[in-house]
């Protein structure tokens, strides 16, 4: 069975490297597959299979491709494949393809041999490639970046279905094709990204998950597609998304913009939505590495073993699908998707409060190999804190591979661990990056340029504040950032009482977008563009009072409070490579003579702590006595208390008797007032 | 209340009521005190259990070895003291960031409206320092206090060092679900005042402090911690907060159920728990556990730093450890392992504590009367006053008192006298208190139907019935004070009348009952409780210092205690004064 499943393996891998270097429209390939194929779904299940058995490592290479591929199951697709491979070999050279990647199919051309001569399919082509980044933060503590990215240079919307695919996960490309979706950002965070202790993270995210989409303009029914696609997305992700309905649902009118290829900005097709509540774990890490080509099982993802993973002080896991250029011509587009996991390891609860942090301690794995379906897998370490001379840590084994990037304003050096070469694996063929503290770094990290802090003020049950706090650390630069507010529509915001200060005096937004709540419909959203001076802080404030819901509504645990969502300041913010115009070193005169490069400000988002309200609840406990208590006291108080009032009282006469009675009918008779 | 809308039996109803009406009272009267003092009986009392989930069923295993470190944390903290000559800040801070907690300190100053000659303090300035331990994997929506005093002298300094220990300690556990504050507070109460509007972003008390930079969600429960000796043979609970209010008894029986575990003994009012229900002996002990309670929560004072997290619905106590002359004595070890039971249950917590009561006495740690318990007592004395209107109200048309009584108490111009700027207040005060007494004076002239029968009889009507809701509403919010105003008050006002020949005693009885008598009297009895028996003097120095606290605490923590006395109480008393004096 080993050897069969092997088979077919190695049979996916030349027939979709060889598919990779196609250009022909997807129609055709799309048609193709199915003449030939037959089932196409089955061949995809084939090949996943085949992936799944890949973990024998080594055994995978494509220099094995001599191997039969399986006849029973796999026939026909078998001879789609060689059919391919010819078409391939003629005009491969003609392909614009980047550099790496043509290295990379060569090197796997070079391999194959005559079991690909056959007639040519047109196939979709896509490429794989994986990194880690381990920044040492000056907090003693580890923050690592995995990020996976998988291109896939189709298009999954004009035309016919797409059923075969290789490296880009079919779930979530039958989601695409399903619900029209131009751009999906999907994150699970668990924490909170300290950015006062660990200055910027690469990617930041919500407490919670958080989702936001893009459609294409196709969609008529924006609202139904969104129900279904965040249910749909519930069940791929094992997450509570299903819990996203229009009360937590918003159209940002100018926070979220496409980050892929489109022209389309109309906010009718952006959905956005947070659940701060959302608790992530294991099982959401799972599906997440199941979207992976190699899985978990080979490449930089064995280190994705979750008992480490969440014994750490951050945790926050993405995935991002956009569409971007096919190549600078910009001619067709791919879909991107990349998949992306934060994790911050702290120094003392997982450190032991040695300052020594190596991958076997963090993961309590090493690597041996890189993924094989990976075109490019690289371990880049941060080593900017570390300039030579003055080392603040060790780093070994040592390589000399180093690359320099511009990393949200800031100038970063990375040494480069390339693990599709033997170098950096050793003598004991495994990578253990190691990482020694030298000495005790008491230096505070410098507070970045932009960060928030927001809480709830006052106290008691009826009313209440929500601060927001903006932090410009700029020294001289003011720039405009964008804050957006979503609160729930049981806080009845006051919005004449929204105040903006910074230095104690007000600061006029120059654009306010105020979406006011609807009970039970939607909630509030708030957007403004604000200027922060520089050195300043900003205080954005507004008075709430709080609602007091029907007794269905309460959630089945009242007391821990109702939570609110983080808000979004998004922002350029001015690098901090702009702000030393001073310093020189090591750079050629001539790059401080522009005013402005591309490095000047950078993008960023930056979200706030997410809220915990309580709300006026009542006393659960004993409903059945509250309910008999209160009916009671309701019923005998009241009810006397109404019939003491509203009874006229008269002294009554005694009655006359017999002969009384008769005169006083008469008298009625005769229209005179009774005795 | 057919019986009400039937006139003929309503008549008799009536006359009953005003035939029997004295005896009526009387027996309300003895069978509220009897009701109350019934109370401490045990078997009438419920025995305490643990109502949340969260708190009872799960299990945690109490690892803090590090009552070493606590002492040298202590030695050197008291050290730093000494040599900055206050609160060590930079040392604090220090210390607090080696061990990897984020640390922010909180600057704050206030000017007391007199001098307070008990603490020596005028113009406070300060410093508060706080460390967050954030969660692992938190989102910084809930968090958990930790307070310790920096006092003056050598007191506390084995609290802050236990803190610091703790804080060390707890900053390697990978379990923490709610971030935790640590918090060293300067100035006590104003300390922590300041420390906790700042966090709660408002300014009730004039304080003035610099922006607060650090904070963590919502607080969910708070400990203050007061250790004195590296050693201690007890810990004490104090639970009484501002303006009487309590923690979830939940909190208390934590407290309890740790201290069992420990083996740590435990007191509530400095009064270990006695067995012995059915003797004399222990009837007393409980009885005057539980009075003691009742006179703490009647002061509306604070009985530690947690009193003032209560406004902001965070449950507190606060912990203070005892060095007596007992044999046996436990060590930092033994209660940082208290604290750290505390704290990981705590962390437990899925909401904030609701499940228990949140009204109730407590006659020993492990019995407490709930408020459907203490409230007949109260009813039944409230009672009188009804029955008392009754006969009263043959008067068709309540006159309107004449409200507005100026309780001007304000020390003006003070310099040209001998004396300091406290006692010129206090004095003052009991001064204006005094001149009130010659109200009648000037009243009848002023005042509607003066000098007829129907005009003090509907003065009287008006007053009683002021008087029950007053007290009603008193008792909602505080009982004690409630109860102990009713119990002194109600019998008095409800028999004097304006006889010619029982003037003065009618009006010695009055005086006996007034608010300030009643303060009086209840200091000596505070005194009697804890077994440290004052003399009379004693007693008028206690009362002349309680009088300037109070309205010190109103100041500075918006105590109600003093408004209520000088613009309900006091007025409501003077009513029955005109009564007795009515021409």
């Amino acid at each position: 069975m080993a050897s069969h499943r092997l088979g077919v393996a190695v049979f996916v891998l030349v027939a979709t490297a060889i598919l990779a270097a196609e250009s022909e429209p997807n129609q055709v390939e799309s048609e193709q597959l199915q003449d030939v194929g037959g089932s196409p779904d089955a061949v995809f299940s084939d090949a996943e299979g085949g992936f799944k058995t890949g973990d024998g490592a080594s055994e995978t290479v494509p220099g094995q491709a001599e191997t039969p591929p399986h006849p029973v199951e796999t026939g026909q697709a078998d001879s789609a494949g060689r059919r391919v491979s010819i078409e391939v070999g003629s005009d491969r050279v003609e392909e614009p393809v980047a550099d790496e990647e043509l290295e990379n199919l060569q090197a796997e051309f070079d391999l194959q041999d005559a079991p690909q001569q056959s007639e040519p399919v047109p196939t979709p082509r896509d490429h794989f490639a994986e990194e880690l980044v381990i920044r040492p933060l000056l907090s003693g503590d580890i923050y690592t970046s995995f990020q996976f990215r998988t291109r896939w240079d189709t298009d999954l919307h004009r035309g016919k279905k797409v059923s075969h695919y290789r490296l880009f996960p079919k779930s979530l490309g039958q989601v695409i094709s399903k619900f029209s979706v131009r751009e999906l950002h999907i994150s699970f965070t668990q924490g909170f990204w300290r950015t006062a202790q660990w200055g910027q993270p690469l990617l930041s995210a919500p407490p919670g998950a958080e989702l936001w989409v893009w459609f294409q303009d196709s969609v008529a029914d924006v609202d139904g597609a969104w129900r279904e696609l965040t249910s749909v997305l519930s069940g791929i992700f094992c997450a509570s998304l299903n819990f996203i309905d229009s009360t937590n649902t918003v159209q940002p009118s100018a926070s979220f913009k496409p980050m892929g290829l489109g022209n389309v900005t109309e906010q009718r097709f952006l959905r956005y939505a947070v659940l701060p509540r959302e608790i992530v774990c294991t099982e959401n890490l799972t599906p997440w590495k199941k979207l992976l080509p190699c899985e978990s099982q080979a490449g930089l993802a064995v280190l994705l073993k979750s008992e480490k993973l969440f014994h750490s002080s951050y945790h926050s896991q993405a995935v991002h699908i956009r569409p971007v250029c096919k190549d600078s011509a910009c001619r067709e587009t791919s879909w991107e998707l990349s998949q992306t996991l934060g994790i911050v390891f702290d120094l003392h609860a997982s450190g032991q409060s040695k300052r020594e942090w190596s991958l076997f301690k963090m993961f309590s794995r090493t690597l041996t190999e890189p993924c094989p379906l990976a075109s490019s897998s690289k371990v880049y370490v941060d080593v900017t804190d570390n300039p030579q001379g003055e080392e603040l840590f060790d780093l070994s084994p040592a390589v000399s591979l180093q690359t320099q990037a511009v990393v949200l304003g800031d100038r970063r050096t990375f040494t480069v661990y390339d693990l599709l070469t033997p170098e950096p694996y050793g003598p004991t063929r495994s990578l253990n990056i190691l990482l020694k503290w030298r000495q005790q770094v008491s230096v505070d990290m410098q507070r970045p340029v932009l960060h928030t802090e927001r809480y709830v003020s006052g106290y008691g049950l009826q009313t209440g504040e929500i601060n927001t706090l903006l932090y410009n650390s700029h020294p001289f630069r003011a720039f405009p950032v964008l804050l957006m507010e979503t609160v729930p529509w049981y806080l009845r915001l006051y919005i004449h009482t929204l105040t903006v200060q910074s230095k104690g005096k007000e600061n006029k937004p120059s654009y306010i977008h105020y979406l006011p709540s609807k009970d039970r419909q939607r909630p509030h959203l708030l957007e403004m563009l604000v200027q922060l001076p520089p050195h300043s802080v900003t205080k954005v404030t507004v008075q709430f009072e709080r609602a007091l819901l029907k007794w269905t509504e309460y959630t089945p645990d009242p007391n821990h409070g109702f939570y609110v969502s983080s808000s979004v300041v998004s922002a350029m913010v001015p690098s901090v490579v702009a702000m030393d115009t001073n310093s020189t070193e090591g750079r050629p005169l001539f790059t401080t003579l522009f005013h402005s490069t591309e490095e000047s400000s950078y993008f960023m988002r930056v979200y706030s702590e997410p809220l915990l309200v309580n709300l006026p609840t009542p006393d659960f406990s004993m409903p059945y006595n509250v309910i008999c208590l209160t009916s009671t006291v309701v019923a005998v108080g009241y009810g006397s208390l109404y019939n003491l009032l509203t009874r006229t009282f008269q002294v009554e006469e005694p009655s006359g008797g017999l002969t009384k009675r008769l005169a006083n009918v008469i008298r009625r008779l005769r229209g005179v007032p009774a005795l | 209340m057919g019986l009400l809308s039937d006139p003929n039996r309503r008549r008799a109803l009536t006359s009953l009521v005003t035939r029997l009406n004295t005896p009526l009272c009387v027996l309300c009267y003895l069978v509220g005190v009897s009701w109350f003092m019934g109370l401490a009986f045990e078997p009438f009392m419920l025995r305490t259990y643990m109502s949340e989930n969260a708190m009872g069923s799960t299990m945690v295993e109490e690892k803090f070895v590090f009552g070493e470190r606590a002492i040298s944390y202590t030695r050197e903290f008291a050290g730093q003291k000494k040599k900055t000559g206050g609160m060590p800040v930079d040392w604090l801070v220090k210390t607090m960031k080696s061990r990897g907690l984020e640390v922010y300190t909180q600057s704050f100053s206030q000017t007391l409206p007199f001098p307070d000659e008990v603490k020596e303090r005028y113009m406070v300035r300060g410093t508060n320092v706080y460390g967050i331990l954030r969660a692992p994997r938190g989102p910084r929506t809930e968090s958990i206090v930790l307070s310790a005093p920096c006092s003056e002298g050598n007191n506390n300094n084995q609290a802050v060092g236990l803190l610091l220990a703790i804080a060390s300690y707890f900053r390697s556990q990978i379990y923490w679900a709610k971030d935790i504050i640590f918090l060293v507070n300067e100035h006590d109460l104003i300390g922590t005042e300041a420390w906790l509007e700042a966090y709660h972003d408002v300014n009730m008390t004039g304080l003035r402090s610099s922006p607060m930079q650090g904070r963590a969600g919502a607080i969910q429960a708070a400990l203050s911690l007061e250790l004195s000796s590296d050693v201690i043979t007890s810990m004490d609970v104090a639970l009484e907060g501002l303006n009487g209010q309590l923690p979830n008894l939940d909190l208390v029986n934590l407290f309890y159920a740790f201290c069992q575990k420990t083996g740590v003994l435990c007191t509530i009012q400095g009064k270990l728990q006695r067995n012995d229900w059915d003797t004399l002996p222990g009837y007393t002990h409980s009885l005057s556990t539980m009075l003691l309670m009742v006179l703490k929560q009647g002061s509306g004072h604070p009985q530690g730093d947690h009193g003032l997290f209560l406004r902001y619905h965070i449950e507190a106590v606060t912990m203070r450890g005892i060095n007596s002359f007992r044999q046996y004595k436990f060590d930092m070890t033994t209660v940082g392992k208290l604290i750290e039971g505390m704290f990981r249950k705590l962390n437990n917590l899925l909401e904030r504590f609701h499940q228990s009561y949140f009204f109730y006495l407590m006659p020993s740690l492990t019995r407490f009367v709930s408020i459907g318990y203490y409230m007949p007592a109260f009813g039944f004395l409230a009672l009188i006053l009804v029955l008392r209107a009754g006969p009263v109200g043959s008067a068709e048309r309540p006159c309107q008192s004449t409200g507005g009584w100026g309780q001007r108490r304000r020390a003006g111009d003070i310099q040209h006298f001998p004396v300091s700027e406290t006692e010129a207040v206090v004095l003052t005060a009991i001064a204006i208190y005094v001149a009130g007494l010659a109200l009648p004076h000037n009243t009848h002239r002023v005042l509607s139907g003066a000098g007829t029968e129907r005009g003090w009889r509907s003065l009287k009507l008006f007053s009683l019935l002021y008087l029950a809701v007053l007290l009603g509403c008193t008792t909602l919010i505080n009982f004690s004070l409630g109860f102990i105003l009713a119990v002194t008050m109600i019998p008095v006002a409800a028999f004097i009348q304006p006889h010619r020949s029982s003037k003065v005693l009618h009006g010695v009885a009055l005086i006996l009952v007034s608010p300030a008598t009643t303060l009086l009297l209840s200091i000596y009895l505070y005194h009697e409780l804890i077994e440290y028996p004052v003399s009379l003097l004693e007693c008028w120095q206690h009362f002349l210092t309680a009088v300037s606290q109070g309205i010190l605490d109103h100041h500075l923590y918006g105590s109600l205690l003093y408004p209520l006395i000088a613009l309900f109480i006091y007025p409501c008393w003077l009513q029955f004064w005109n009564i007795v004096f009515w021409k």
